[in-house]
């Protein structure tokens, strides 16, 4: 065997704990191939991984595409209303099955030789059953994720049999979710406004690590905090009272609460005030009286990144999924309260103007990710400083990290937590 | 006048006015191309929406996600937010230069006429050379100062998949 092919072999070992310190991460952590290789088998083959939402397969039979990490894969709901997701693998050659993004069907039949598959994944039949000398039926529907977990209407996703439940996987990420379906007046969020799917030339991380950045808004997004009549960039000034926090599993947020009870005016969240919004008051009041109503009408809706792909920004929600180690791409839609037209008519206008491929504020996130992408490539120095905050990060009353909004918690939590996953093997 | 002449005439002023709305579209594409947003930016009508559908067709823009669904004033948003020099996606700027072919009158009710056209845009950019390719439609409307843009809805052909940054003006 010569020396390449003996190397090629070798089964490489790459030292985590040098390469993704307290402080500091080495460049090769975002450009590196066998690196992305093994997150993939490490972190998006083997954690929960969010994957769609129950409102976007409202009816019986319904289905839709959706993805785990580069893995397509089929959100359905069967006719007694079970969520299931599935492989798009025909198991006789592998062609895809379905090849329509979203749609209602009883069965979905594979075109390169019929072999005909109930919406639930199991094989109903196949042409000419005489060429098999039993009935294979039982054995053969489509590959199936092996576990499914749904949380308030959220759809989790892991293809690993084993591990830690969701609930534990989402730990204290799930008060935020509670908090979100709060806001509407119904208790419950739908996305129902389809999605944007915006590519950026540059690895995942780097999206992950920008959604709980409170550092970068008053630079990346000076130009369009000058021309609109925007609140957000005093958020995220060295004054704000706003806190980054690290919620372990490799979840953070951005807390904006503080500022919003600081200011003490309902719906300043969302930049407006209540009486611009009568109807959803009037319904917020009615579900959860007017003082409760107030509350959170005043708190608003989180700002946090539930590790690996699910970002909820306020108003939007971001999917991340990585194609390669230089490519990722964010679907991302605005979140709908059920039961809040109003509401629910601006934060579709909202999020047209801000995200996407043309959007206000992402155009400018994505280009800071692709350069910074670029950069990394250049190894002096090799590392990426993220010590911002060390000296003055502390516990609060959860026992969660906490530093100032600018501050670089979340990215170290989050660092520590993907060591972690890549140490097991 | 007879017949002949009538449908000379006639036809004549629909080569005119064809003539007309074309140069315009190369005017607003040049303008583009070269980023001169304010000058663009007069080329709008009070009432307009600059729509740019996702995912094929693209639905009811008041229902569901599009790339861009700009109102006149978020058109001049769009604009400002340029002329900031800190709309990082276009510092530097893209190079471009796009081709407005096939330029079809499809309909007039009185000053206003509907345009179709179809579209390609070469782009030179950090991240790499990208051809847009896009069906367009227009609704131009005839004022005092000569055409304006009512309406312009740019249907990318590859609105279904994921597009990269799309922050020069489409």
């Amino acid at each position: 065997m010569n020396e390449a092919i003996a190397e090629a072999a070798a089964v490489r070992r790459v030292d985590w704990e040098h390469l993704i310190q307290q402080e500091r991460v080495h460049g090769s952590m975002y450009t590196d191939p066998q690196i992305f290789q093994e997150e993939l088998r490490k972190i998006w083959r083997r954690t929960w991984v969010y994957v769609g939402h129950v409102s976007e397969v409202p009816d019986p039979h319904d289905f839709v595409m959706k993805s785990i990490g580069p893995d397509p894969i089929l959100m359905t709901r069967d006719k007694d209303g079970r969520i299931h997701l599935l492989h798009n693998r025909c198991p006789h050659r592998g062609k895809q099955v379905c090849e329509e993004p979203r749609g209602n069907a009883r069965t979905l039949t594979c075109s390169y030789h019929g072999w005909n598959f109930g919406i639930d994944g199991k094989l109903r039949g196949y042409p000419f059953p005489s060429g098999y000398a039993e009935d294979r039926r039982k054995d053969l529907g489509l590959g199936r994720v092996p576990r499914i977990g749904i949380y308030k209407g959220f759809v989790f996703g892991s293809l690993a049999a084993e591990g830690p439940s969701l609930e534990e996987h989402l730990g204290g990420a799930r008060e935020a979710i509670d908090a979100l379906c709060r806001t509407s007046p119904e208790g419950e969020v739908e996305l129902t406004a389809g999605f944007l799917q915006h590519k950026v030339m540059a690895n995942w991380k780097f999206v992950v690590e920008n959604e709980t950045d409170g550092y970068h808004p008053s630079f990346t997004h000076a130009s369009i905090f000058e021309v609109a009549d925007s609140k957000i960039g005093s958020l995220y000034s060295g004054e704000s009272t706003a806190l980054a926090r690290y919620l372990g599993n490799g979840h953070s947020e951005v807390d904006l609460r503080p500022e919003f009870r600081r200011r003490d005016v309902p719906m300043s969240w969302f930049g407006t005030t209540a009486d611009k919004l009568p109807d959803y008051t009037r319904r917020m009041e009615a579900a959860y009286g007017p003082d409760k109503a107030r509350e959170i009408m005043i708190d608003g809706t989180p700002h946090i990144m539930i590790f690996p792909n699910l970002f909820i920004a306020e108003i939007q929600l971001f999917v991340i999924q990585p194609l390669s180690v230089d490519e990722t791409v964010q679907h991302v839609t605005a979140l709908q309260f059920k039961g809040a037209p109003d509401l629910n008519r601006r934060m579709r206008q909202q999020t047209m103007g801000s995200v996407g491929p043309a959007g206000f504020l992402l155009a400018d996130d994505a280009e800071m990710y692709e350069r910074s992408h670029l950069g990394v490539q250049e190894l002096n120095p090799e590392w990426v400083f993220l010590g911002r905050g060390t000296h003055r990060e502390q516990r609060d009353a959860d026992g969660y990290v906490v530093g100032n909004v600018t501050d670089e918690v979340p990215s170290r939590g989050m660092w520590q937590f993907h060591r972690s996953l890549m140490e097991a093997n | 006048m007879g017949a002949a002449d009538h449908l000379m005439t006639t036809g004549l002023a629909e080569v005119v006015r064809h003539h007309e709305i074309s140069q315009f579209l190369f005017r607003e594409a040049r303008l583009q191309d070269e980023h001169r947003y304010e000058e663009w930016e007069r080329l709008w009508t009070d009432d307009a929406i600059y729509w740019v559908p996702a995912n094929g067709e693209g639905g009811d823009p008041e229902q569901v996600m599009s790339i861009i669904y700009d109102n006149r004033s978020r058109i001049g948003v769009r604009v400002r937010q340029f002329l900031t020099g800190k709309r990082f996606s276009q510092t530097p700027t893209s190079r471009l230069r796009r081709v407005i072919g096939n330029v079809e009158v499809l309909g007039e009710d009185g000053d206003e006429v509907r345009v179709g056209a179809n579209m390609l845009v070469y782009e030179s950019h950090r991240r790499g050379q990208v051809t847009w390719a896009a069906r367009n439609q227009y609704l131009l409307r005839r004022t005092p100062d000569g055409w304006r843009m009512a309406r312009k809805q740019v249907n990318l052909v590859n609105n279904d998949t994921s597009l990269v940054t799309l922050s020069f003006l489409i």
